[in-house]
């Protein structure tokens, strides 16, 4: 586990933003490098054996992604990732049960590509309800079960969030969908090798994967395609009809090898690494709370994958926080890092007051981070949220008395 | 988004942090912004006798952007009168900063703190000259917009 300890560059930040991206895990690597040169044959190619080198390669790491989720292998197809799995899912079953069924239901937590999706088949006649969640960033099941009709084709609900890292009651859903008939997609682009996942225990019918989340190679993903009872999926991209028709083009065989890898490992792996994490979890939040007040964690803290925090330093901007702990690597989660000088839409629909949802980090701890990283960042952000506070009109005002609410603020 | 050098150095050494004493007849207090929009700016001016700003403090919530262009306004008010002071324009501060233009709103900011100290501290001294009682300690300027 240990593989890449000492693989950061001194000169580097600690990485504490493993909901963005992971690094490859060494040994995923090397299952790949062969596929690149020696063993470089299309998986596609029939008539020799560099073909049927690469396609046994193919198929071995189809298996290895379906084992992670307990499903067949015949039920898993790569795509480019999980965005287009998103795309894939979503549009594909709508767009293929349009003559009987005219409605999506997802939640208004679901990452863009998925609420995008939803966008873009409300502009095709599609109706979608979004629903909403508690403040703990939990769905409530009884406002699913009143959403979906039968009318409804297909339910998406993310398996854990990319924010807050929240997991979503999969199983209870799935068992909604099948008693009414709708399809069960996930984005578990999040959750995919940090939690158990079992397609057939939680009456999952569409599973969005990503590579690049879970120690693998950017650029690959999976979509599990439930075979019994037959999901059927309108393509997104046309061609040979590799993948089962349902995504044309030659599948890059050394991805393929990387994200099958690191399946496996994350399989292995998991209830060790996860029992590590919401250790070093507690750790930080026993130093933060220790010397810092007026911090709050977004999300629900129990129902929530190992690796993730969301929290928010009361009376400090975000973005100038993050400027200040140059050593460490973490996301804001308000987006005034973007172009928009929106707070994070996850935190305002979770019911989290804008003035807080200004202040929030999100940290992601993952299989290479090491204890004495935490404590570094809990130093270095103890520090940094003490130096802004006391630059911080607002905290001053908190000191003084002043209720903040009671000012009349200008909006601009 | 990278910044320029002097945004960084007014960030990581900002000048003159703090607060005046706001019930004081000579200082001038703004506070712009909003938290809910995620900058609030505090920036307070004590004027002499004759009319000069002698200093400047300011406390700021916002990103580093906000912090250094209060920062900065805080060196350019000093040693001004007030009708020199309220002359500063967004757009120097934006071009001594090197704002990204996602960031030019915090310049805006700046300015506007000063515009709302100055018309505090007028206000003030308008009061005075016609014998008005002082104003009411923990009552806050509304901001100039």
């Amino acid at each position: 586990m240990n593989a890449m300890s000492g693989l950061r560059r001194n000169d580097q930040p600690i990485y504490l933003d493993y909901q963005a991206t992971t690094p490859m895990d060494p040994r995923v690597l090397d299952a790949m490098m062969p596929y690149f040169t020696v063993k470089f044959g299309n998986p596609h190619s029939r008539s020799h054996s560099y073909g049927w080198e690469a396609e046994a390669a193919v198929e071995r790491a189809r298996a290895q992604v379906a084992a992670l989720i307990g499903a067949d292998e015949k039920e898993v197809i790569f795509t480019s990732g999980a965005t287009e799995s998103n795309n894939l899912a979503i549009k594909g079953v709508a767009r293929f049960y349009k003559d009987r069924k005219n409605h999506i239901v997802t939640v208004v937590t679901e990452h863009k590509c998925v609420l995008d999706t939803c966008r873009h088949l409300e502009q095709e006649g599609f109706e979608v309800t979004y629903l909403p969640v508690q403040q703990n960033g939990l769905i409530d099941l009884e406002q699913l079960r009143t959403a979906v009709t039968d009318r409804t084709a297909v339910v998406s609900v993310m398996a854990a969030n990319n924010e807050i890292g929240v997991i979503q009651p999969l199983k209870e859903i799935g068992a909604i969908c099948r008693e009414k008939g709708a399809f069960f997609h996930t984005d578990a682009a999040q959750a995919v090798g940090k939690i158990p996942l079992d397609v057939e225990a939680m009456n999952i019918d569409l599973m969005s994967i990503s590579g690049h989340k879970i120690y693998g190679p950017k650029g690959i993903g999976a979509l599990y395609v439930r075979r019994k009872p037959r999901v059927r999926l309108v393509a997104l991209i046309d061609g040979g009809g590799q993948e089962r028709g349902f995504r044309s083009g030659t599948l890059p065989t050394p991805l393929c090898v990387g994200i099958g890898e690191a399946c496996e490992i994350a399989g292995k792996e998991m209830e060790a690494e996860a029992a590590r994490l919401l250790k070093l979890r507690q750790r930080f939040l026993d130093g933060i709370n220790e010397k810092l007040s007026n911090t709050y964690v977004n999300g629900d803290l129990e129902q929530r994958i190992p690796g993730n925090l969301n929290i928010s330093f009361a009376f400090v901007e975000g973005e100038s926080l993050i400027m200040g702990i140059k050593s460490l690597s973490v996301s804001s989660g308000s987006a005034c890092t973007s172009a928009s000088l929106e707070p994070s839409y996850v935190l305002r629909a979770l019911g989290v007051e804008e003035e807080l949802a200004h202040t929030s980090l999100r940290i992601g701890f993952g299989r290479f981070t090491a204890e004495q990283e935490v404590d570094t960042a809990v130093e270095d952000i103890v520090k940094h949220v003490n130096r802004l506070r006391q630059m911080s009109p607002l905290w001053e005002m908190v000191q003084e008395g002043i209720d903040l609410k009671s000012i009349q603020w200008a909006a601009h | 988004m990278s910044y320029s050098d002097k945004l960084i150095d007014h960030y990581e050494n900002p000048r003159n942090i703090g607060s005046l004493d706001k019930g004081a007849d000579d200082v001038g207090t703004g506070l712009v912004g909003a938290p809910a929009c995620g900058d609030v700016m505090k920036l307070q001016i004590k004027v002499s006798p004759e009319g000069l700003i002698e200093d400047a403090k300011f406390k700021t919530f916002g990103c580093g952007s906000a912090i250094a262009s209060s920062s900065l306004v805080t060196e350019w008010v000093k040693g001004k009168t007030l009708d020199e002071a309220g002359t500063i324009k967004n757009t120097d501060i934006a071009r001594h900063l090197a704002l990204p233009p996602v960031k030019i709103h915090c310049s805006v900011l700046a300015e506007d703190a000063i515009k709302a100290a100055i018309a505090d501290y007028r206000a003030k001294a308008g009061k005075k000259v016609a014998g008005a009682e002082g104003p009411k300690t923990g009552e806050v300027p509304a901001a100039a917009e």
